[in-house]
């Protein structure tokens, strides 16, 4: 393979993740308050019929953009309203959410469907678009995929490098102590996971915008919501990490795509179905690794122990409770 | 006693703004409200035939009811019935395709083992994910959701693969079952009313088990105080498992069902989505096992009104989604605004 050729692939795995990495990166934000948000596949459907609908009527995909957005931010609402403030159960509140909003989507845009839209194209920044690699993976692509590498600094620099990220994180850490402290606990799980539906809501209209353009059913979405839950776990609850995982089911996706000339019959269905084991390994040895037998042979193998070890490791305190369960 | 409404005051309340926000929806969409909710009603239950299609509907509803109501009464959120469907008419499936209509076991006993063989199916891929939460602390939310996923792509797999019809892969699934191997239908509609039968037996079956039997008292305790039941004795994994495996069976005879008693072979999305609308319809009924019946009956007329909206009206089907999650919304909400004094027994 040509260097060329190698970098035509790292921007169809880029520009595959990209959405991916927003959706896990709303996710992060909500789970690291304490927040458990499983509304997340409806939710992107919505927002992804909003703003291709938004997008058509008004001629202007970034107007989509922002609809998109406001649709994620309106169903994070709901589950902060329902759950967070009256205090129903988040996961059951998410779990009736998600399809809810698939089906309202699929209600709401039946009229749209199948139809031709804006899309937000590509972009050609003038002097790094000629830069050897980056220029084709990043600069020349479509523009959520330099939106979503900005997404990952933020996020970075948010929880590591801010007074309100460290509040964030403490809320979600250890909520008692953090009231304890004055720290307005519930009024920060509210706004994250509102930041965090609109972060998604952006990625369900980069879908419908960008990367699966247009809207019909099934939308070329669905299921990218249970995969970005999937990711976050996989990624260990930061921000980076996050993000690869994301690059890497995506290379995962574009593999199987690959593969699928080569390999017909099981693979395609393997790719798309590889993050949901993984996630339930994952989980297993995060949780295992703490106190079981388990854990500590886990912990002595060369590699995966390493990749495991080191503190802040595994859930965010408050949520630890719900994907920790002792008995 | 102060104030505070009785449930059925409050699932008043909730009914009555479901209603309001559906009617809404509906404007919103450009489509006549009142019309639109006329022909559900009249294509769900208008006319004998329609009757018999919404209860041909609420058989794998109230299965996985049923099902649910069990996992529900241990405090655990079995997302994963849906995979547990799935599995079931697999190895429904699998079974048949194994058997000779012609051989030496009457088609009779193949299929009855076919829907023994589902239950296994189902009960197994439960307890995968209850050893999952018991052994190895995963949430069964989240095992559930990633088993889904995987029984999705076995199934997908098996029809594109190992079981293709001759000649050619297709997503319309395998080649159809032989007569003999078909549930016995009821003057030709769509689906065998045995499998009504078995879910109505189930659905009393789990009633008793909840309500009368030593083992729903065991489970009552275990979800009130899984500490407290521990030190008692109760074992309270054991029990999770167990309840975990029920479900999983029942969730598998639906699979089962599906395949001998509607479809008659394997399709891709052989689960209908019912395990999740059943938990809803669960959510619905309060999580009171005598509310349940209803609430399926309803879900199951909503379902098979929505059916007949892109024909009519060309609207899509999914209102009837729509409208069942708005219901459970708003009750959930009016839950948490008028809280009941006690908490009764399922």
């Amino acid at each position: 393979m040509t260097p060329d050729m190698v970098a035509a692939q790292l921007a169809a795995v880029l520009f595959a993740a990209a959405p991916l990495i927003l959706a896990a990166l709303g996710e992060t934000l909500a789970e690291r308050a304490g927040v458990i948000n499983l509304s997340l596949d409806g939710l992107m459907l919505l927002a992804a019929m909003t703003a291709f609908v938004a997008a058509r009527s008004s001629g202007s995909p970034w107007l989509g953009l922002a609809a998109g957005t406001g649709a994620g931010l309106a169903v994070a609402g709901v589950l902060a309203v329902v759950g967070i403030l009256l205090g129903a159960s988040e996961l059951a509140v998410g779990f009736i959410l998600t399809l809810f909003c698939r089906d309202l989507a699929y209600f709401l845009g039946h009229s749209q469907a199948r139809l031709p839209g804006p899309t937000l194209g590509v972009w050609n920044l003038p002097l790094l678009g000629d830069l050897p690699v980056l220029g084709t993976t990043v600069f020349r692509s479509s523009p959520v995929v330099p939106l979503s590498l900005v997404a990952v600094a933020g996020a970075w620099w948010f929880f590591g490098h801010t007074r309100v990220g460290l509040v964030h994180r403490a809320v979600g850490e250890a909520p008692q102590a953090a009231a304890a402290r004055g720290l307005p606990v519930r009024r920060v799980k509210v706004l994250a996971c509102l930041a965090g539906g609109a972060l998604a809501g952006l990625a369900g209209a980069c879908y419908s915008l960008s990367v699966k353009p247009g809207w019909g059913h099934p939308q070329g979405c669905e299921g990218a919501g249970w995969i970005a839950l999937a990711i976050v776990i996989f990624g260990g609850w930061r921000p980076v990490r996050v993000a690869c995982g994301a690059v890497f089911f995506a290379a995962v996706q574009v593999a199987g795509i690959l593969l699928q000339g080569v390999l017909p019959g099981l693979t395609g269905t393997l790719f798309q179905i590889a993050p949901f084991p993984v996630m339930i390994l994952v989980l297993l040895a995060v949780n295992g690794r703490r106190t079981t037998a388990f854990g500590r042979a886990l912990g002595r193998l060369p590699l995966v122990g390493r990749l495991l070890s080191g503190p802040g490791g595994g859930a965010p305190g408050a949520v630890a409770g719900i994907l920790d369960k002792r008995g | 006693m102060t104030g505070r409404p009785r449930p059925f005051v409050r699932g008043g309340l909730a009914a009555g703004l479901a209603v309001l926000v559906t009617l809404g929806l509906l404007l919103a969409a450009g489509a006549p409200p009142l019309r639109t909710l006329g022909v559900m009603a009249v294509s769900s239950l208008g006319s004998p035939t329609a009757l018999l299609r919404t209860l041909s509907t609420l058989t794998p509803l109230l299965l996985c009811g049923a099902a649910v109501s069990v996992t529900f009464a241990a405090n655990l959120w079995n997302i994963g019935i849906e995979g547990q469907i799935i599995l079931g008419a697999v190895c429904c499936q699998g079974w048949l395709m194994a058997c000779d209509p012609a051989g030496a076991l009457p088609p009779a006993v193949c299929l009855t083992l076919s829907l023994a063989a589902a239950m296994a199916g189902g009960a197994a891929w439960a307890l995968l994910a209850g050893v999952l939460r018991t052994h190895g602390r995963v949430h069964e939310i989240f095992s559930g959701l990633g088993l889904n996923f995987v029984a999705l792509g076995i199934n997908l797999w098996l029809i594109l693969g190992p079981w293709q019809r001759p000649g050619m892969a297709s997503l319309s699934g395998t080649v159809p079952l032989p007569e003999a191997f078909r549930l016995p239908a009821l003057g030709g509609q769509p689906m065998s009313l045995v499998g009504l039968g078995l879910a109505v037996a189930a659905y009393v079956g789990v009633f008793w088990l909840l309500r009368r039997s030593f083992f729903g008292l065991t489970l009552a305790a275990v979800r009130q105080n899984p500490q407290a039941a521990a030190l008692l004795g109760l074992a309270p994994k054991r029990r999770l498992l167990a309840a975990m495996a029920i479900c999983g069976a029942l969730a598998g005879l639906t699979g089962g069902l599906l395949v001998t008693g509607l479809y008659h072979r394997l399709i891709p999305s052989i689960s209908g989505k019912y395990g999740y609308m059943a938990m809803l319809a669960a959510l619905l009924a309060s999580l009171r096992l005598p509310y349940l019946p209803l609430a399926c009956l309803f879900f199951a007329a909503l379902t098979v009104g929505g059916i007949q909206l892109p024909l009519e009206l060309s609207l899509d089907s999914s209102l009837a989604g729509v409208i069942q999650g708005v219901m459970v919304l708003t009750l959930c909400t009016a839950g948490r605004l008028w809280p009941t004094a006690s908490r009764r027994q399922p």
